[in-house]
């Protein structure tokens, strides 16, 4: 299973720069996609998720263009092939 | 850490998050990079006197010396928004048993609605930066305010947009020429492709007003709290009402409040903040009722377009100051969206857009609910234009009578 993600700039700095990096999680959700990062960009994960190991609250997920929240949060389904966004939340208004 | 000697914004010093405390340089970012928290601006401010203020321009740049701007920012080419007129409202106080109630009514700025004040400081700092597009993810006023003042600063510009906006929106974006991308989503999906874009090598040169200028643009709605409590005499209102879409004009008024009293230019008397959502978008008033201060993301239905935004980055925030002043974020359905378009119209003569309606909704529902205090002072603020959502009341209103062109028509026509 193959899934796609697309770094923001901010964290960049964990992916040597790259935009979008590819993952092969064990499972299919977002739970088992950030810990498939992390594997591969060690510390990454800490700066998606807090100390409780939940979403951080500024930070937007997306699986194919739906925001997470509404599909369960981290145990939003990531088929193979999915496209996985990452967000700063705080923009627009 | 050092500050580039060559940019000057003015008093502003530094970008600090406000999740965390981490401090960054001035630039253009807006999240942190440790917790992904907003960035804000930081200041060393000398106070000003009233006299200094008073004495400045009669636009937003009179506030200058407390917003991350150059010195000679009124010189530059810009449409300078601002000051706009504070209308004593007796025929509506009247009508809803009020004893004291303004209008603070920002369709008098260039693009006709508040948005040009945010979209100023933007600019400034994107001319500060070397930027040379301006950009926005936009609901319609904010696309208005951008092409405008782009236009006029001699910058490119490229405006996003819900494909559904209301026409009146479409065209007067459109007119000013550049860029108008029209997506097939919400605002929301419009909101996340700016987003995305900002670190795209398309955008290298780009000021996104609202995204990564976001920390500067933030800070022009704080004139919305300077102007009211200069136009009251140097004193604060005990009661406000404020549209809220992201939530950020309502907590910059309460920053701009609380700064005010801090420089010593008025009198800290307390306030409160009420917020108004339109009930088909309403997810920082569903918080509130809930006493929670997490946001769940709602997917907008409403005809107030401009502030339908179902994931508001700034609703914690603005949670925090109605609940920090004794205020409340209320929504109001659409049906009564329309009734408070009309009865602010065939009050006071003054012609809001759908989010003015929904804010005179509100106040009319809070007085009603007992949470706000008929005997307060109160400032309500209307943020648009009617002209550019007709469609909201187009249903509603016309001629009293079509007749031909005879005396005896005319007469029946009264009623005669």
């Amino acid at each position: 299973m193959t899934i796609s993600v697309r770094i923001p700039t901010i964290l960049r700095s964990y992916t040597d720069g790259v935009a979008e990096v590819s993952v092969e999680p064990t499972a299919p959700t977002l739970s088992a996609t950030i810990t498939a990062l992390e594997d591969s960009y060690p510390g990454l994960s800490a700066r998606v998720l807090d100390d409780q190991g939940a979403l951080r609250r500024f930070v937007n997920v997306y699986v194919n263009d739906e925001d997470v929240r509404f599909e369960g949060g981290l145990d939003a389904a990531t088929p193979d092939g999915a496209q996985v966004s990452i967000i700063p939340a705080v923009a627009g208004g | 850490m050092t500050i580039d000697a060559a940019l000057d914004f003015g008093p502003a010093t530094h970008l600090t998050c406000r999740a965390c405390g981490e401090r960054y340089p001035l630039g253009a970012a807006y999240a942190c990079m440790e917790c992904f928290g907003p960035l804000e601006v930081g200041y060393e401010i000398v106070a000003p006197s009233r006299e200094d203020i008073a004495a400045g321009p009669p636009s937003l740049w009179r506030y200058r010396a407390l917003l991350p701007v150059p010195s000679n920012i009124a010189e530059l080419p810009g449409l300078h928004p601002g000051f706009t007129k504070l209308v004593r409202a007796d025929n509506l106080a009247r009508e809803l048993g009020m004893r004291r109630l303004w209008v603070k009514d920002d369709t008098g700025n260039p693009t006709h609605s508040f948005k040009d004040r945010v979209v100023a400081v933007a600019l400034a700092a994107a001319r500060e930066l070397g930027l040379n597009t301006l950009s926005c993810a936009s609901t319609g006023n904010l696309a208005n305010a951008v092409a405008a003042a782009a236009t006029r600063a001699g910058m490119g510009h490229v405006v996003v947009i819900p494909a559904n906006l209301e026409a009146g929106k479409v065209i007067t974006t459109a007119v000013y020429g550049g860029t108008l991308i029209a997506v097939d989503g919400n605002y929301d999906d419009v909101n996340r492709l700016c987003s995305e874009l900002v670190g795209d090598p398309l955008t290298t040169d780009w000021g996104f007003v609202n995204v990564n200028l976001r920390p500067y643009y933030a800070e022009g709605s704080k004139s919305l709290g300077y102007e009211v409590a200069e136009q009251l005499g140097w004193r604060l209102p005990q009661q406000v009402v404020i549209p809220v879409a992201s939530g950020s004009l309502l907590t910059k008024v309460d920053k701009a409040f609380r700064e005010l009293g801090d420089l010593g230019l008025i009198e800290p008397t307390p306030y409160r903040v009420f917020g108004a959502q339109a009930t088909g978008c309403s997810p920082v008033a569903q918080a509130f009722r809930a006493g929670i201060d997490v946001i769940r993301p709602v997917k907008p239905d409403t005809i107030a377009k401009s502030l339908a935004i179902g994931n508001p980055a700034d609703g914690p925030y603005a949670l925090d100051v109605a609940r920090r002043t004794g205020g409340a974020i209320a929504d109001v359905s659409d049906a009564e969206i329309v009734a408070g378009i009309r009865l602010l119209a065939q009050t006071e003569g003054i012609f809001a857009e759908t989010a003015g309606g929904v804010t005179v909704a509100t106040l009319r529902q809070l007085l009603a609910s007992g949470q706000l205090d008929p005997e307060a002072e109160t400032v309500v603020y209307n943020t648009g234009d009617g002209l550019k959502t007709l469609d909201a009341v187009a249903p509603q209103v016309g001629p009293t009578a079509t007749i031909a062109p005879s005396i005896d028509e005319f007469r029946a026509a009264l009623g005669g």
